[in-house]
């Protein structure tokens, strides 16, 4: 499953350029000035809601271990489905950094004994349909959607995928130059430089959710490699889930006729991360083709299965939400200095997030507008939260919660993802009634617990020259030099990091 | 709150009531939308869509102005969008503590504006004491309207009330601004709504501009890409504001004051420019009279004249290089027509052919077999549809190969559009995946909500969205050849790359003059 990313500029997102403004909501006004006379929006009746149960799918366990939901919906005539597999790029060797890429991309493209992945592409693209395959930080998947008609013809080309792949050399050579593509590129973009190296700072270089695929890491791997991590982790706990204009009961039988018969589940080895957190102080990265700076604020964030997840998140909404926190309101609004500016404690499934702030101003503003976002995240602990905020952080995330789950494939892909991490099936409305309980102690203890501004590290991407004042104005100690130069294989790697 | 370059087709993408039989017997054809749909058009000429979709109690909807940054004066590229962002600055009665007061200071703000920038432009004779003092007045005036603001009290209202993907966007063509909520907010949001549309107020007008011009450093001047574009359409178009920076040029969006964003609202902001589309767990019968009402508030006026600037015939073909620390990126253009032009379908052929998946002709000789190129495509209209536009060609190049080997490898994929047909296979595709693509989009809201404003507003009827399925089908090989020999020649060419150099000299200054505003 994806884990979050900030910008992702790819090069086949090219000419879509459309942006949005950071984020979505919270607020923080100076509600103490307001001598506003009249509000008219509050005499507007706000009625009733209509009566909504979201249609939960169908959850069926088989004896193996493989779990499979059936989720109906008959407004369009189209049947999607997906397998997710445990396991992903934390799990791969350091040495083949990348592998688990390469495997999502040469899976789909090499095919299968019985039709090769090109043949596969020209029969579903005549039909308008797709199968394709991912390898992400802790999965992998296969999903795939056709027309209702061409539904079982689609549903075993995706099972023999799954089930009997034939690497193929030439693709994965193909993967291998799209990855080494992406090398190379990786420090063109600003943010993208910024949003790798400051999650870096956070778990460290080696970690196995940091190591970045080189050109020789991505070299080393093999076909022998594809084969031995499909052998591998199709033996884990599978969940398929199914969305679309099927028969519940035809389906059921064709899953279980295609799944029951494999192997009982493995379950996966617990992991042993350790998280250390940034060294505190300021780093910089030089890159002299701009006139902005991109800094990013991080520490260390927390679990989602940590119970103060709830007030974290109103926290949240608080410091970097919207257009009413109190990043937005002072460093855009009343400063002017950017027009990116977020942050807040992030929480992963089964891992903690980083605690990241990010605001993006031209090279002299630097200074001012790191310190302007500090500021802030130090004021989580020294600032009062009032009762007006925290009425209306609550109001923003309570109100949109419905939101979650207003469409029958987002409550689909929620019961997935909480199968996935092992959480229960009704964790949202768990989660839903601790926002609902959090007080200003809660916010206030959290803060203390989870907010340590002397431990946080401070990264500028920009341009050297024009940053004045400079860095040290920061007055966090010595500005310590990155150094993203990218390997060239047959050299030793460069170190991920300079004193 | 962003310009949207965008990118292929509307069209693509839209057609398709009976997908051969199977959708025919289901709930999404034209039919079915008729039945869902009511429209209707107000005395001041704005235009209502609601789209009953009782699914989930929630709404989501789009408010389609038919003015972008191609209606900005000269002088004053990115007005459009400077003036979206206003429009989440509030109102008369939102976001103020005393608006009477309030109007007062603003125009104060305005005249000591005008003072500074008339002392700052002279050409000769600047006095750096006066403009000092002028600066300072400028930032007083600031301050004591400020008074008077409650910060960002519009949008405040709006998340409190669940609002969900709450945005804008700035194309050349248009703006458009949208969000979903909880059914039961509907009079609410009318209110909201409506009230910035026909009350808007210049608010904190100067620091949103600071915010602006930070958008354009982060989209334009520090993004290889950005800078790529911004000087591959400048140099394709010689008199259509189609070549001008929609988000602006610097020296001009940081000279835009309130008093032109208030008279570029005066002139597109009025009923006849505007449709607003709403989509989800509504009963037009009864949502209507009051939609009627609140949107009634939004002037009327005639319809503001389009922009007429035809772009004349390139004769000449022309060349961008940008040599800067980067990876290398190709790209190509070629002048086509605008979306009404009876070829537009066949536009959209050529791009589903050529782009569309690993089955298409770039992808195939390029990536595949070549192994040249890690992406190459080809789509159309770049970067708006209302005037004649691009079909525009990229490629980002393998390492170890260049843009010219792009330029080649695409010239030789055009020169067989134009000398052989496509294949009967190639064509069925692309109206199969047209038809497709029109029924999954159908499934989102949001996405439905901006087409059927987009739609009522280009073409005056919302069933375009699916009757564009005609256009689609009647689309053959010979069109396609023919318009593939009409469209890509040389002399309609323009190509744009960048070179990979280090940098040797101290950094170029991207940064543009005058900031004109206060800090």
């Amino acid at each position: 499953m994806k884990s979050l990313s900030r910008r992702n500029p790819l090069l086949n997102s090219f000419l879509r350029i459309s942006i949005s403004l950071a984020a979505t909501a919270i607020l923080l006004a100076p509600a103490a000035l307001s001598a506003q006379q009249d509000k008219p929006w509050e005499r507007i009746p706000v009625t009733k809601l209509h009566d909504f149960k979201p249609q939960q799918p169908k959850r069926i366990e088989l004896k193996n271990g493989i779990v499979i939901f059936l989720q109906e919906d008959h407004d369009l005539p189209f049947v999607s489905g997906s397998v997710l597999i445990p396991g992903g790029s934390r799990d791969e060797s350091p040495a083949k950094a990348g592998l688990v890429g390469l495997y999502g991309q040469a899976w789909r493209t090499s095919g299968t004994a019985k039709m090769d992945g090109d043949s596969l592409d020209d029969l579903l693209e005549a039909k308008a349909a797709h199968i394709e395959t991912e390898g992400d930080e802790d999965s992998t998947a296969v999903s795939w959607d056709s027309l209702k008609g061409d539904a079982d013809q689609v549903f075993s080309l995706a099972l023999d995928l799954l089930l009997h792949p034939k690497f193929s050399r030439e693709k994965l050579e193909l993967a291998q130059q799209q990855e080494a593509t992406g090398i190379v590129r990786r420090n063109d973009d600003e943010g993208a430089i910024a949003e790798r190296e400051s999650v870096k700072l956070v778990y460290g270089v080696n970690s196995p959710y940091t190591r970045q695929p080189e050109l020789a890491t991505i070299g080393a791997v093999t076909l022998d490699d594809l084969q031995a991590w499909h052998d591998r982790t199709i033996g884990g706990k599978l969940i398929v889930g199914i969305s679309g204009d099927f028969d519940p009961v035809a389906m059921e039988a064709k899953l279980r006729a295609a799944f029951e018969g494999l192997p009982q589940v493995k379950p996966e080895p617990p992991r042993h991360d350790i998280f250390p957190g940034p060294t505190p102080g300021v780093y910089f990265i030089n890159k002299e083709d701009v006139n902005q700076s991109d800094v990013a604020i991080v520490g260390m964030g927390i679990d989602r299965h940590n119970p103060d997840v709830p007030t974290v998140a109103v926290m949240n909404e608080i410091l970097g939400g919207g257009f009413s926190s109190r990043l937005f309101q002072k460093v855009r609004t009343e400063l002017g200095l950017a027009y990116e500016v977020e942050g807040g404690v992030t929480f992963a499934y089964d891992h903690p997030g980083p605690l990241s702030a990010v605001v993006v101003t031209k090279s002299p503003s630097t200074v001012e507008a790191t310190k302007a976002t500090l500021a802030e995240i130090a004021g989580l602990t020294t600032k009062p939260f009032t009762e007006e905020e925290l009425a209306r952080a609550k109001d923003n995330l309570l109100t949109s919660f419905l939101f979650r789950y207003d469409t029958k494939d987002k409550v689909l892909a929620e019961r997935e993802r909480l199968e996935f991490y092992g959480y229960p099936a009704d964790y949202l409305e768990t989660y839903k009634a601790g926002l609902e309980k959090v007080t200003i102690a809660d916010l206030e203890a959290a803060a203390k617990k989870y907010v340590h501004a002397e431990k946080l590290a401070v990264l500028v991407v920009g341009n050297g020259p024009e940053i004045k004042p400079g860095l040290d104005e920061l007055k966090l100690g010595p500005v310590r030099p990155i150094d993203i130069t990218i390997p060239q294989p047959g050299r030793p790697a460069a170190p991920g990091e300079k004193p | 709150m962003q310009s949207r370059l965008r990118t292929a087709t509307l069209a693509l993408g839209l057609a398709a009531m009976a997908f051969a039989g199977a959708a025919a017997a289901h709930a999404q054809d034209l039919k079915s939308f008729e039945q869902k749909i009511t429209t209707k058009v107000l005395p001041n000429g704005l235009t209502l869509i609601v789209c009953e979709r009782p699914d989930a109690p929630v709404f989501s909807y789009s408010t389609f102005i038919d003015a972008g940054d191609v209606n900005d004066p000269s002088g004053e590229s990115g007005l459009a969008h400077m003036f979206e962002h206003l429009a989440f600055k509030g109102t008369s009665q939102i976001g103020t503590t005393d608006y009477a007061a309030e109007k007062v200071a603003l125009a104060k703000v305005e005249a000591a504006n005008a003072a500074y920038e008339a002392e700052y432009l002279k050409p000769v004779g600047r006095d750096p004491q006066k403009l000092g003092e002028l600066k300072k007045a400028f930032l007083d005036a600031q301050t004591e309207a400020h008074k008077y603001v409650i910060p960002n009290q519009f949008t405040e209202i709006a998340d409190r009330n669940g609002a969900e993907g709450l945005n804008a966007e700035t194309g050349l063509d248009q703006t458009q601004y949208f969000w979903s909520m909880p059914e039961n907010r509907l009079e609410l949001w009318a209110y909201l709504e409506s009230s910035r549309l026909a009350d808007t107020v210049p608010r904190e007008f100067y620091k949103e501009r600071d915010v602006v011009i930070e958008e354009r450093r982060m989209r334009t001047d520090s993004n290889p890409e950005g800078r790529l574009f911004e000087q591959f359409v400048a140099t394709a178009y010689v008199a259509h504001p189609y070549g001008r920076s929609n988000i602006g040029w610097p020296s001009e969006v940081s000279q835009i004051n309130a008093t032109e964003a208030m008279e570029f609202h005066k002139k597109y902001y009025v009923g006849a420019n505007i449709v607003v589309s709403v989509v989800g767990d509504v009963k037009a019968s009864e949502a209507m009279p009051m939609l009627e009402k609140y949107f009634s508030r939004v002037p009327g006026g005639p319809k503001p004249e389009e922009m007429t600037t035809v772009e004349p015939k390139q004769f000449a073909e022309k060349t961008v290089v940008i040599r800067d620390p980067n990876q290398p990126i190709y790209m190509e253009g070629y002048h086509r027509p605008d979306y009404r032009d009876p070829d537009n379908a066949v536009y959209d052929a050529i791009s589903d052919i050529l782009s569309n998946g690993r089955v298409s002709r770039l992808y195939r000789s390029l990536v595949r077999d070549q192994q040249i190129a890690a992406v190459a495509e080809g789509v159309s209209p770049y970067p708006g549809e209302k005037y004649p536009g691009l079909f525009v060609f990229f490629a980002a190049p393998l390492p170890g190969h260049t843009p010219q080997e792009m330029r080649d490898a695409i010239h030789k994929e055009i020169e067989k559009l134009r000398s052989a047909e496509v294949t009967d296979e190639e064509l069925a595709m692309y109206k199969t995946r047209a038809r497709a693509d029109l029924l999954r989009g159908l499934a989102d809201s949001q996405g439905l909500a901006n087409d059927l404003a987009e739609y009522q507003a280009r073409y005056g009827d919302w069933r375009e969205l699916f009757l564009q399925l005609d256009k689609v089908d009647k689309v053959t090989k010979a069109d396609i050849r023919r318009v593939a020999n009409q469209v890509f020649t040389a002399s309609n060419r323009t190509e744009a790359w960048t070179e990979t150099e280090a940098p040797t000299a101290p950094a170029q200054k991207t940064e543009a003059g005058n900031d004109g505003g206060a800090q």
